[in-house]
């Protein structure tokens, strides 16, 4: 498979290309930052109103994902939402969509800071979720371990002679993961700016998303 | 004639002057709806724009704003603003001249919005906030007269379609305006005078006398041009030499990159101390104001430089300008050439040094156009149409609109007068909902139909995030650099951030001819320190490289077809004979082929003659053509001559290669993924709207909230690959970065006679291309190989990989 593994607090763990994360053991795949509905939300404040096939792709990649590993229990792991207003007004087709993707599994929306708060759509809905050894959250707290979060939309980016790549990331150290930004309209934050350098450790890797994730100590 | 009045007449005698007899031909032609002046740099071009203004103004009083002045440059405007206001001080007039660019205070542009100056010095892009406006007729109340300077550059760029989209919507509000543009010498007038005039009104063309023949020559030095590369290092201690002739020399180079090492090493081999400067679009303001401001004062004695300098200001004593590399197309080259003596009527002085062999041919091609006055231009198609979704949401700025009248105004500008109402309808349609396949933001238009049939911005605060995006100027983004100090050191100017991206602390660069050690990044500013402890990297800027002009191609290959070149250095005529003994010389009808093996790998150079981004284009091209027949290409490499690719299989017959609808078919699949494409879709993207430079109360930065603009094109590509902006991407890639129209062109001339040599090795013309930096590796599959043996070298040299987990 197209995967990277990674053990953290004992769980075996693969990240995917695709910037999913799947723990085979429990059969769970965790996704981090969709922001279903961003283009939406930027026109409703007069903003550009950007190509509005982000949902429907974000969708497809997550519908492929779940194809790929038939996982029984799903973690949207918090800014699943570009804002509540997005959520409310999400078009039908796309909101049926979740639904068929929701069917026969357990399916958990964990709260980020632009999506606090209940939402009409089915599965839980959690400020946070603990499922040993590991606890899933949106933002990462400082001391945690054995912690999932996202947020921060880490990109690290490797050096080829004259160029340079740079892609969306898994940042990794003994004591946490930070999910890269699995939505299509995100941007991402260079693994050596400020709040990844102090949060992470001296010796965490960074996991480059693609067509096969390649890891680097992390670029500081 | 009407004659100029005493006061002006009598201003001319008492310095000693008489007019021009194509500045008195410009006042006798004030009430003309257009009129186009072709002078050479000196010709008293702006005195010829102003003379009916000054005529005006010194006989009758004018309430409010009389003339509008629009140049390209925030400086030149500056300098005009000097210029005029000495004759109108000894005149005594009472004339309020002030300019408006985007240096002008904030208090000084509000007040000049509540009482506008007799006459406005102003550049494109605060003329199209000018017009933002809602209170736009009151600005404009009275305006007479428009003078647009260097309207040459203009007309070249989307600046230029952006201003005469402003001036359709200035003459509805002015119905009487006259326009008056001053050009330097061009190969078509009449193409310029067509964007001028209002379509379909005409225009006069008023012809100055262009003065003697410029003194143009080769340097002859001592050391041999190199092979391959444009740094012309060879050259420095005749161009010193020639620095020690004379009293001020301009050196231009074709790029940003090119001057910073010139530069360089010119100071390295500079023992007299000669005070010389570097002058360059990416160094910080302040400095390139102190090396004006002494060029001025004439204290230095030669400033090494760009098309910074290419535009009319006047920059004191120059008697002589060098031009570092081919200059790719004539018509600039004269242009710089008049750069040397400001005095009209003496003939400008300037040398060429090519920067390798193919140049010296060039070089030669260049002289003999000159000599000629062939000048070389490129024709541009219709109005493109980002700019005019810009306009369109220029003009809902300004207030509600009704959708005819401005169709109607927008065909009344030359480049957009054959826009059908179909592809205007698509603009609007675009600015108000997006324009997508899939009707998303029937609740969020930009713009809205009212009742009336009138349209209008949805939200009213719309407007000021419109205007501060208002421009068709594309920087790269670009990063600050500073010397690192406590409290924020010097600024030295900028560089990309691509090249940023590739700089670890310790790496050492070049700007403003220092070189500077790369501390760290802080706050999206690139910190350096003085230190040069290693061989600088040369910082990369995008977008500034020249195609050499279908005129010199075909000169070149001209000369090619002669039996001798006695004009030649004999060094490159050997090198053409031996070509030719060997091979064949390329020429023109025909497209010739090399295959040869070196290396061990195959080699086939193609000796398009298309100018460098074609070639770029089709190495791209025909590397993938290639690829699909199992020829296995590695990668390639061009120049504006040739492509010369590698691989591990050689090429039996090219004639397949060159199927020009296979060759379209890869444009649209394989390119559509790169990057070239993306850069082009993002520049239309930022011009229409769709992307936002400037936001209210905020800097973009790196912050995650932000994506890049190739998502946009993806998924464009994906889910809407009809979109307009896709369309304008596609119209676009058959100029500038992809040129695909010079591929086509090419084809056409060649219709299929290609001579197709196989040799045991390579050949005198094909060995220069060997030492070309800029190879290519091809496909994305290289790519990620490439990238999995870095990330395992890193990964293995930190010993993280004993805490990966076995699997």
């Amino acid at each position: 498979m197209n995967a990277l593994p990674l053990s953290l607090a004992g769980a075996s763990l693969l990240a995917l290309g695709s910037g999913a994360l799947w723990w085979r053991d429990q059969s769970l795949l965790c996704v981090s930052d969709l922001h279903f509905g961003k283009a939406e939300r930027i026109a409703r404040r007069g903003g550009a109103t950007l190509p509005p096939y982000d949902t429907r792709d974000t969708l497809n990649r997550l519908s492929a994902d779940l194809l790929r590993t038939n996982a029984r229990t799903v973690i949207c792991l918090g800014d699943s939402f570009d804002d509540l207003d997005a959520a409310r007004g999400l078009p039908e087709e796309e909101r049926l969509w979740i639904t068929r993707l929701q069917a026969g599994r357990r399916w958990v929306w964990v709260e980020g800071n632009h999506d606090p708060g209940p939402i009409e759509l089915g599965g839980m809905h959690m400020a946070e979720l603990l499922h040993a050894p590991l606890t899933f959250r949106h933002i990462a707290r400082d001391g945690a371990s054995g912690e999932i979060s996202g947020h921060y939309h880490p990109k690290a980016s490797v050096r080829l002679g004259a160029r340079s790549i740079s892609r969306p990331a898994f940042l990794v150290d003994r004591n946490r993961i930070v999910m890269p930004a699995y939505g299509t309209f995100t941007g991402g934050l260079r693994c050596d700016a400020a709040p990844l350098t102090t949060l992470m450790h001296r010796d965490a890797r960074a996991i480059l998303t693609g067509t096969t994730p390649h890891q680097v100590p992390m670029p500081r | 004639m009407a004659d100029l009045p005493d006061i002006l007449t009598n201003w001319f005698a008492t310095r000693g002057w008489a007019p021009h007899p194509h500045q008195l031909e410009m006042f006798a032609r004030a009430d003309d709806p257009a009129t186009l002046l072709i002078a050479p740099t000196g010709g008293g071009k702006t005195m010829a724009g102003f003379l009916p203004t000054l005529a005006d103004l010194a006989t009758r009083d004018h309430a409010g704003l009389h003339t509008l002045y629009i140049s390209p440059l925030k400086a030149l405007a500056a300098d005009i603003g000097r210029n005029l206001r000495r004759p109108v001080e000894d005149m005594g007039l009472p004339i309020r001249i002030e300019d408006r660019t985007g240096d002008t205070s904030a208090t000084q542009r509000r007040r000049q919005r509540a009482d506008p100056p007799h006459i406005l010095l102003t550049t494109p892009e605060s003329l199209a906030l000018l017009v933002s406006y809602e209170d736009a007729p009151r600005i404009f109340a009275g305006l007479k007269r428009v003078v647009i300077d260097e309207i040459h550059a203009l007309a070249e760029s989307k600046r230029g379609d952006q201003l005469f989209l402003a001036l359709s919507r200035l003459q509805s509000l002015c119905p009487g305006l006259a326009r008056v543009g001053l050009s330097a010498t061009v190969d078509d007038p009449a193409a310029i005078a067509r964007l001028l005039a209002r379509h379909p009104d005409p225009c006069t063309i008023v012809h100055a006398d262009p003065g003697p023949a410029p003194d143009v020559a080769m340097l002859n030095t001592d050391a041999l041009p190199p092979w391959a590369g444009g740094g012309a290092a060879h050259a420095i201690p005749a161009v010193l030499d020639q620095i020690r002739q004379h009293k001020t020399t301009l050196i231009f180079h074709n790029t940003r990159a090119q001057a910073e090492i010139f530069f360089h090493n010119l100071w390295l081999a500079n023992d007299d101390g000669l005070p010389i400067g570097i002058h360059h679009g990416s160094l910080d303001r302040t400095q390139r104001q102190r090396v004006e401001a002494a060029m001025v004062r004439g204290e230095l004695r030669a400033i090494v430089c760009t098309g910074s300098l290419d535009l009319g200001i006047d920059w004191g004593d120059v008697d002589l300008v060098i031009q570092i590399g081919a200059p790719k197309n004539v018509k600039r080259l004269v242009q710089r050439i008049g750069r040397a003596n400001h005095r009209y009527n003496a003939p400008s002085k300037a040398l060429l040094v090519p920067a390798n062999r193919f140049e010296v041919v060039e070089c030669i091609a260049a002289l003999q156009a000159v000599a000629a006055g062939d000048l070389d231009g490129e024709p541009r198609g219709p109005g493109p149409r980002d700019v005019l979704c810009q306009h369109i949401l220029i003009r809902a700025c300004a207030g509600p609109f009704d959708a005819d009248d401005l169709f109607a105004e927008v065909a009344s500008t030359g480049a957009y007068a054959t826009l059908s109402r179909a592809q205007f309808d698509d603009c609007l349609e675009f600015c108000a909902t997006g324009g997508y396949a899939l009707a998303a933001y029937d609740r969020w238009q930009r713009l809205v139909q009212r009742p009336d049939g009138l349209w209008q911005l949805r939200d009213p605060r719309t407007a000021q995030r419109i205007r501060m995006n208002i421009g068709t100027i594309q920087d790269t983004d670009t990063l600050k650099v500073r010397l690192r100090r406590n409290r924020g050191g010097k600024p030295l100017g900028e560089i990309e951030e691509g090249f940023a991206a590739t700089l670890t602390p310790g790496d050492t660069f070049l700007i403003g001819g220092q070189i500077v050690r790369y501390e760290g990044l802080r706050e999206m500013t690139v910190e350096v320190t003085r230190r040069a402890d290693k061989k600088p990297r040369i910082a990369t800027f995008m977008g500034t490289k020249f195609a050499t002009s279908t005129q010199l191609s075909e000169r070149m290959l001209d000369m090619f077809a002669r039996d001798d070149w006695p004009e030649m250095p004999r060094h490159t005529a050997d090198w053409l004979h031996l070509q030719r003994q060997v091979s064949h010389l390329p020429r023109r009808g025909r497209l010739l082929v090399e295959s040869f093996p070196h290396d061990g790998r195959a080699h086939t150079c193609v000796y398009g003659f298309a100018g460098r981004n074609a070639m770029q284009t089709l190495g791209l091209l025909l590397t993938k053509r290639m690829e699909d027949t199992g020829l296995h290409p590695l990668g390639f490499v061009a120049t504006d001559y040739a492509t010369l690719i590698w691989g591990l299989d050689p090429v039996t017959d090219p004639a397949p290669l060159f199927d020009l609808a296979a060759l379209r078919d890869g444009l649209d699949s394989w390119l559509a993924g790169n990057a070239v494409m993306k850069r082009t879709f993002r520049a239309s993207a930022t011009i229409a709207g769709l992307i936002e430079r400037n936001m209210p109360g905020q800097r973009k930065s790196g912050r995650q909230a932000t994506f890049s603009s190739d998502i946009l094109y993806d998924t464009l590509l994906k889910y809407d690959p009809d979109h307009l902006l896709m369309q304008i991407t596609r119209e676009e890639s058959r100029r500038g970065l992809v040129d695909f129209a010079r591929i086509e062109d090419m084809c056409a001339r060649v219709q299929g006679r290609i001579d197709h040599l196989r040799l045991d090795r390579v050949t005198p013309l094909a060995a220069p291309l060997l030492l070309e930096v800029g190879k290519v590796p091809v496909s994305g599959a290289a790519e990620e190989r490439l990238l999995a043996e870095e990330t395992a070298r890193l990964f293995a040299e930190s010993g993280l990989d004993s805490l990966a987990p076995a699997t």
